[in-house]
């Protein structure tokens, strides 16, 4: 960057000076200039020169490359497998048995025993790109095909990125919300994440006919909640969707009003997203939004 | 008092041509073989193809004035970009070029007309066709199902997007067949200036003294052939994929999407050089006339335009470095694509010493030209930038990208052309364009050429990816993306101003002469507009500026060189 600037100081300096310098003036004679047709010494050096800053810049991007793309992995390191759909994003914690969607949670890092997050990157459908540009570059997630990248945050809070390869209709609210959390704060995560689902509702008549309903209906062939007949695996997992801050891969707030209307009408909210409206009647959106919501 | 001297005769002999070139006779223009009015043609079918994606550019800048705008639904954005991308590559860049090429290629060497007048005719009425085909699909993309009209792959159209599971109806066939028509007529044309260059130059004009425009063409043409070819073998691939059960892109049945990857960035950026070396021919030619002095280092310019034309041919990958290629191959990308700026440093430099000493003159094709000399340092800057990885890694796909590409596009290449209408319009019209709407025009686009894409950096930096339709308040976008759009406006006023400047010359703008600017290569060396057979004598040439020797008797270039 420093280098560029510099480049561009000089040269554009130059040509500034050249064209005051040499403009044509009124008290000019009607002569031609002195004619000058080159130089080889001239063209040598501006030859070499650039060869020399060349080489300095490939040197010093090449030791960059290599420290991120093949750096050792520490052993604290943990694991995550990123699935890109159209339009959202899947997580696994694979040794942890943990599977959520659109909003990553990772620990952060501590420079002296790093712990950073291995990503894996993979697609189910078209190509797609996990850009968090405050924690690291993109890389792509093409489908038959695995890549990796890691991040290694080193302070806590909610970094924001989204999808950076163009994937379709709503590429643009394919959003990333990633909390990089303190290790106490994490395992505290982990550990809701993995206890099972909320199944009694005794007490929330609502709840309990929600649920009914829900895992009558067609939302179970694409979403899944742990431990019940939802088993989908097209849309986001929903096991503990009231844990999220945001619905709809990012767009809008997790709140009951929010929810019921995305389950009414997702066009309403992501213009060409994937889930269809079931038109459910008002009951049915009632008692499935409180359901879902007490999915914590 | 001729002189003996054959150029002299070429113009004494020549019958003064006072007719502009009809409008009202449609059949003259539709069964010609003239290079001169196929080469028209190729402008005026390339100009109205700018206005249109120029449009559509400016419907995507209202829509991304303000956060969470509501102008267009996304699936119109994802088309108007798609469009604007591929209608700007493919049915402006290169028939404008090549339009060009195709006027002046044959003046400058002394010929009469291309090699092969018929194949001429026949890529200009093919790669027009390409163009209507594309643009058809608004009517006819809707298909058996439904789903969709004008494509909405985007221009590089990644598999697979473009699988029939994910583009089904017949967008994206439009796509394909328009762009494998345009290939067709774009490797008709490169055929007939490679052939022409070599084979029909006048007496004395060996290699060493072609006009540097005409050097670049060649390149040019040389790099259509490597460059085009696979991508139109991907989009035959592509619609085998689509229509008879192939699996190249197919990535549901085990095809690779990195193999479109790789073949549409082999033809991609090779696709950049084919634009912008016909843009610094321009820029040879216009630039040592306003200095009036000769071009310094022509040899050195030459071996340039070769070496980017080589080097041009390895750096594709560099669009790829999030695929994930691993670090070998990032590191040769990365140093290919910086070596390509050591050509292209000297050619900055050696434009640089040919205003040094010179006695420089401000008409708007010269201001054309300077605007191109600091706007191609700044894209080759950021392009350096770019070229290393990490840094990459983090401004892919994101409007830094979108800036840096606007800038040699715009910033380059269409600034260099608007100095190479205003240069070479007295030519072919007869008549001169208005030096003061010139100015308007030079001005008024400038300025909004610097809002819109000088400040279109600074989104990309705070982590705006391209290609969004719209964008949640708050991110800090807001500010930088409503200048973009001012810039926007003030660009259109400057295209109007240059619209309306080639329409009204054309009935009123002041008679040319043979050579309105005092230059020297051998178009000038007939009537404008030339005769359907250029020039009533073969021309002999003894230098590299034929023009030169005629004015100068006593100091002939021939010494020099």
């Amino acid at each position: 960057m420093s280098v560029t600037l510099a480049i561009f100081l000089i040269v554009a300096g130059l040509l500034t000076y050249v064209l005051i310098r040499y403009r044509q003036r009124r008290q000019d004679s009607e002569r031609e200039p002195a004619q000058i047709y080159g130089s080889n010494q001239i063209e040598l050096s501006w030859t070499v020169i650039p060869i020399l800053i060349v080489v300095m810049l490939f040197l010093s991007t090449t030791r960059v490359i290599l420290e991120t793309e093949a750096a050792p992995k520490p052993e604290g390191a943990l694991d995550v497998t990123v699935i890109g759909h159209q339009f959202w994003w899947e997580y696994r914690y694979p040794k942890l048995g943990v599977v959520t969607a659109n909003e990553l949670h990772i620990p952060v890092s501590d420079p002296a025993k790093p712990t950073p997050t291995y990503l894996g990157l993979a697609s189910a459908d078209v190509s797609h790109s996990f850009w968090v540009p405050r924690l690291a570059g993109k890389t792509d997630l093409i489908p038959n095909r695995l890549n990796t990248m890691w991040v290694d945050p080193e302070a806590p809070g909610l970094y924001l990125g989204q999808c950076a390869q163009y994937c379709g209709t709503q590429h643009a609210k394919m959003l990333l919300r990633v909390y990089a959390q303190s290790p106490a704060d994490f395992a505290e995560w982990i550990k809701q994440q993995q206890r099972p689902v909320a199944q009694d509702f005794s007490g929330n008549a609502a709840a309990a006919e929600g649920q009914t309903v829900f895992m009558h209906s067609a939302c179970i062939n694409c979403h899944s909640i742990a431990g019940t007949v939802a088993t989908g695996r097209f849309g986001p997992d929903l096991t503990h969707l009231a844990s999220r801050d945001t619905i709809g891969a990012g767009p809008i707030q997790n709140t009951p009003q929010n929810l019921r209307q995305w389950i009414a009408d997702p066009n309403s909210i992501k213009p060409g997203v994937l889930m269809p409206s079931m038109h459910l009647d008002d009951h049915d959106l009632d008692v499935i939004t409180a359901y879902l919501t007490k999915l914590h | 008092m001729t002189n003996g001297h054959p150029v002299l005769e070429a113009i004494d002999h020549t019958l003064e041509v006072k007719n502009r070139p009809p409008l009202n006779r449609a059949s003259e223009w539709v069964s010609t073989v003239d290079h001169k009015k196929i080469g028209l043609m190729y402008i005026a079918y390339a100009l109205v193809f700018l206005i249109i994606a120029g449009l559509q550019a400016v419907l995507m800048r209202i829509q991304l004035a303000v956060p969470n705008n509501h102008f267009v639904s996304p699936q119109v954005f994802n088309r108007l970009f798609t469009m604007h991308g591929t209608t700007m590559v493919f049915f402006v860049g290169m028939p404008i070029l090549f339009g060009f090429g195709n006027y002046l290629v044959p003046l400058m060497i002394g010929a009469r007309d291309m090699a092969f007048p018929r194949l001429n005719a026949f890529s200009f009425w093919i790669s027009a066709f390409g163009g209507v085909l594309l643009y058809f699909s608004y009517l006819g993309g809707e298909g058996l199902y439904g789903a969709g009209s004008a494509p909405d792959v985007g221009w590089f159209a990644y598999a697979p997007l473009t699988a029939k599971a994910f583009s089904p109806g017949h967008s994206t066939d439009y796509w394909t067949l328009a762009i494998l028509l345009s290939g067709i007529g774009t490797t008709g044309t490169a055929l007939n200036i490679v052939t022409t260059t070599i084979c029909m130059r006048c007496k004395g004009m060996k290699m060493s003294r072609l006009p540097l425009f005409v050097w670049l063409m060649l390149v040019t043409s040389g790099l259509v052939f490597v460059a085009v070819s696979p991508l139109t073998a991907a989009q035959i691939m592509l619609t085998l994929d689509r229509y008879l059960g192939a699996h190249f892109f197919d990535t549901q049945a085990g095809g690779s999407a990195v193999l479109w990857m790789h073949f549409f960035w082999i033809f991609g950026h090779p696709e950049v050089y084919i634009l912008v070396l016909p843009a610094f021919g321009f820029v040879n030619e216009i630039i040592p006339v306003f200095s009036r002095k000769a071009i310094f280092g022509y040899p050195a310019m030459v071996a340039a335009s070769v070496g980017i034309g080589f080097i041009s041919l390895s750096v594709w990958a560099h669009h790829m470095f999030t695929v994930g290629l691993g670090p070998a191959g990032n590191t040769f990308f990365v140093f290919a694509t910086m070596v390509i700026s050591v050509p292209t440093g000297i050619k900055i430099f050696n434009w640089l010493a040919t205003l040094w000493g010179g006695k420089i003159i401000f008409r708007v094709p010269m201001m054309f030209c300077v605007a191109f000399l600091f706007q191609f340092l700044i894209a080759g800057l950021t392009g350096i930038m770019l070229s290393a990885a990490p840094f990459n890694w983090q401004l892919s796909a994101s409007y830094f990208v979108v800036a840096h590409f606007h800038y040699v596009l715009v910033g380059a290449i269409l600034t260099s052309l608007f100095g190479a209408f205003y240069y070479w319009y007295p030519k072919a019209i007869g008549r001169m364009m208005s030096e003061t709407l010139g100015r308007w025009h030079f001005w008024l686009f400038i300025i909004g050429f610097h809002l819109t894409f000088d400040f279109m950096h600074v989104p990309g930096l705070l982590g705006m990816p391209r290609r969004i339709y719209t964008y949640e308040a708050g991110r800090g976008w807001e500010w930088w993306n409503l200048i973009v759009g001012i810039g926007a406006a003030f660009q259109v006023a400057g295209i109007l101003c240059f619209v309306w400047n080639l329409l009204r010359s054309y009935y009123h703008g002041e008679p040319a002469g043979n050579d309105p600017w005092d230059a020297w290569t051998l178009e000038w060396a007939t009537p404008s507009p030339p005769p359907a057979y250029n020039f009533a004598v073969e021309p002999t040439v003894f230098s590299r500026r034929p023009l030169w020797d005629l004015k100068h008797p006593e100091d002939q270039d021939e010494n020099y060189e």
